[in-house]
């Protein structure tokens, strides 16, 4: 029987699922995902968890007891930093011991470090010690991240594919094609693509006629390029991302209105928030808005936010910019 | 140059020396107070934790006292405090300051310390940076004899006989050493009450409770954050140790210097079965602590926090298990600016009762009630 590994489907899943799932599943064992984020998990993950941690870190709780009897080993890794000289957030690097702590009976955990701060050279050891826990050999593991990193870099080419063209501009506004509006959404990946969290955010800006863009679909070498005006060090990873993103586009200006998601209470929010918040105010005309979640789900205030603030889009085509300065 | 910082417990005071020592004109910003806050929290991001918010005001308050040079400790850790002195700046520059703003960032070897102080050596005009190292050396004496003094001070505090005795010597203590100048005559002033203090009448034998103190270094050391809550044990008739002190944290900081030496393996070895690693902030310390003060047989401990502080929620959610594993009990306090003072103090004589109950129904013989 094929050894069961569970991955909580919540924060850093959603940017590296397709490694993740491909790597263990080349080393011959059972991935087994929990489900999407519904009611029964956030309840279940806030009463588990410590009172005044984020929703995304709650949430995770739940995604844990929801799989953790299903499961041989859970993979919970401590990721500490994944790009040199940055960190992630303290809450993920000691993620394993406050899923020990606040909840009982669990399977074995797949801990390993994650930490590429002063280099890459042991992302090998790294692998190697992952992959123990399923195969005893290192040339199967090392050849299993191998292709499991090709299915990575296939994901992230799907993402960005296109996409970046149509941001910058350059093309839809040579064809006149002007009727899409597009709106950026702004925030962790795991804010953004878990629908439950965000109350269907995404799709409740799709229906008011408008593209999604997400800052995952921006080339990491736009970003670096323009995080370099930013005038302070940037040492957390989500920074860097956010902080280009919102460099990159009060540069372009390519969008017509930028969203930004924050849970209540995250750490790194606070800061690059309202950093991101002062840029884009400063820095260009695109209208901003600003939604904190937490686990009180009332959809009816987000609902009314987001149809003022793109009611507000549409307004600015129509009111704004079509008259002539000379009378 | 006017220079200024933000206030620390009493950290100002060997920051006092190190810049008067230079020769800068230092401006002390006012003690800590509600407007300081008031005036932060207007200013800051939303969300940020409160050491911001304060050292904010501080800011605030010394620039209408003349101040027009910021001198700040930072850098990069895996919490807040590395974008503290970014947004400072951004936030005074859009209020119309023009000031300047220096930043002490963390030491990791002796080329770091060099770096330091060159840029010490900038406010006092000259070039030679190794003039500035005695005057650096002074102002960490002076910060140890402040330590040592405040240690003695929670020391005696529960066991004094006439009540409040400490608490009127400390403040005439804290009267002198702000009149007094330069390195001399301040650890002067220090020595002198140190003296005064051990002549105060205690009760030697008395039994009290012992309380440690964990948690985030600004919440434990900042007497008007954590609401006086030092001095309010100490006249409850507990003595409370501090686990984080600023001396402790400098001495931590420069223990790659052969001679200094620090507690962090100690608490690193307590900390080892529940969080073997650095994760920020003090995380790894509010825990290693809580099993050294288990070990030592307190009878309880406090965590303090600053609301959404990213290290001390993983630290209190492991808390969770030493406790039940050490059979201590936790008190954990959570503070920001909303913080009110009554919800506060109940929480506290709540737990003490509780601490005392435990005391007499573990080591003495179980009272038996009369009614």
């Amino acid at each position: 029987m094929a050894i069961k590994v569970g991955i909580p489907k919540s924060l850093l899943f959603y940017e590296y699922y397709p490694l993740w799932i491909s790597f263990f599943e080349g080393l011959g064992a059972e991935v087994i995902v929990s489900d999407d984020t519904n009611k029964e998990i956030l309840d279940i993950g806030v009463k588990a968890s410590i009172d005044e941690a984020c929703i995304p870190v709650k949430i995770f709780h739940g995604h844990v007891i929801n799989i953790k009897d299903k499961v041989d080993y859970l993979f919970i890794p401590r990721i500490k930093s994944l790009f040199k000289n940055e960190y992630i957030c303290p809450k993920f690097s000691g993620l394993p011991e406050m899923i020990k702590s606040s909840i009982k009976e669990l399977p074995p955990i797949i801990d390993v470090e994650i930490n590429f701060f002063k280099s890459k050279k042991h992302l090998k050891d790294t692998v190697i010690r992952a992959g123990r826990y399923v195969s005893s050999s290192n040339r199967v593991i090392m050849s299993s991240y191998n292709r499991a990193y090709l299915e990575y870099k296939k994901h992230r080419k799907k993402i960005k594919e296109g996409i970046i063209n149509e941001l910058t501009g350059a093309d839809i506004v040579k064809n006149n094609i002007v009727d899409v509006r597009k709106v950026m959404v702004m925030g962790h990946p795991y804010n953004l693509y878990d629908s439950y969290l965000n109350m269907n955010l995404l799709n409740k800006i799709k229906q008011n006629e408008a593209k999604v863009f997400t800052p995952e679909m921006i080339d990491d070498k736009y970003l670096n390029k323009y995080v370099k005006d930013f005038d302070g060090e940037l040492y957390w990873t989500f920074a860097r991302k956010l902080i280009g993103t919102a460099l990159y586009l009060s540069h372009k200006e390519c969008v017509d209105g930028i969203i930004y998601i924050s849970t209540f209470g995250c750490g790194i929010d606070s800061v690059v928030g309202d950093i991101v918040e002062k840029l884009i105010r400063r820095n260009s005309r695109i209208p901003f808005v600003h939604i904190s979640l937490d686990e009180h789900s009332g959809e009816a205030g987000i609902n009314t936010r987001v149809e003022a603030f793109m009611d507000m889009i549409k307004w600015r085509d129509v009111l704004e910019d079509n008259i002539s300065a000379h009378g | 140059m006017k220079i200024t910082f933000p206030h620390m417990g009493n950290t100002y005071i060997a920051l006092k020396v190190i810049f008067e020592e230079l020769g800068a004109e230092v401006v002390i910003p006012p003690k800590c107070n509600k407007n300081t806050l008031e005036l932060g929290t207007l200013y800051s991001p939303e969300l940020m934790c409160i050491p911001f918010k304060i050292t904010v005001g501080n800011y605030l308050e010394s620039i209408e006292k003349g101040a027009d040079t910021m001198f700040m400790w930072g850098g990069c850790d895996v919490c807040r405090i590395g974008y503290y002195n970014t947004l400072q700046k951004d936030i005074l520059q859009s209020l119309g300051y023009e000031i300047q703003m220096f930043c002490l960032e963390p030491m990791k070897n002796i080329n770091d310390v060099k770096n330091f102080l060159k840029k010490l050596s900038f406010v006092s005009g000259s070039k030679n940076y190794i003039k500035v190292l005695p005057i650096f050396i002074k102002g960490l004496r002076t910060l140890y004899e402040i330590d040592e003094l405040d240690d003695l001070v929670i020391k005696i505090r529960p066991r004094e006989l006439n009540r409040g005795a400490v608490d009127r010597l400390y403040s005439s203590f804290k009267e002198d050493v702000n009149n007094a100048n330069g390195y001399k005559s301040i650890v002067e002033t220090i020595r002198r009450y140190k003296e005064k203090l051990l002549k105060i009448e205690i009760d030697k034998d008395k039994e009290v409770l012992r309380v440690g103190i964990v948690g985030e270094i600004y919440t434990v050391v900042e007497p008007f954050i954590n609401q006086y809550l030092i001095e309010r044990l100490g006249n409850m008739g507990v003595e409370v140790h501090r686990s984080v002190t600023s001396s402790e944290f400098i001495k931590e900081q420069l223990d790659f210097i052969p001679f200094l030496k620090s507690d962090k393996e100690e608490v690193h070895r307590g900390a080892k079965p529940y969080l073997n690693t650095e994760i920020g902030g003090h995380a790894r310390h509010t825990v290693g602590n809580t099993v050294l003060y288990s070990e030592k047989n307190y009878d309880g401990v406090i965590h303090l926090m600053p609301f959404t502080c990213m290290p001390e929620i993983v630290a209190g959610s492991i808390l969770s298990i030493v406790e039940k594993d050490k059979d201590i009990p936790i008190l954990k306090l959570v503070l920001d600016e909303m913080t009110g003072e009554s919800g506060y103090l109940t929480r506290i004589e709540a737990f003490i009762d509780l601490l005392l109950n435990r005391r007499e129904s573990k080591f003495y013989e179980r009272d038996i009630s009369w009614s």
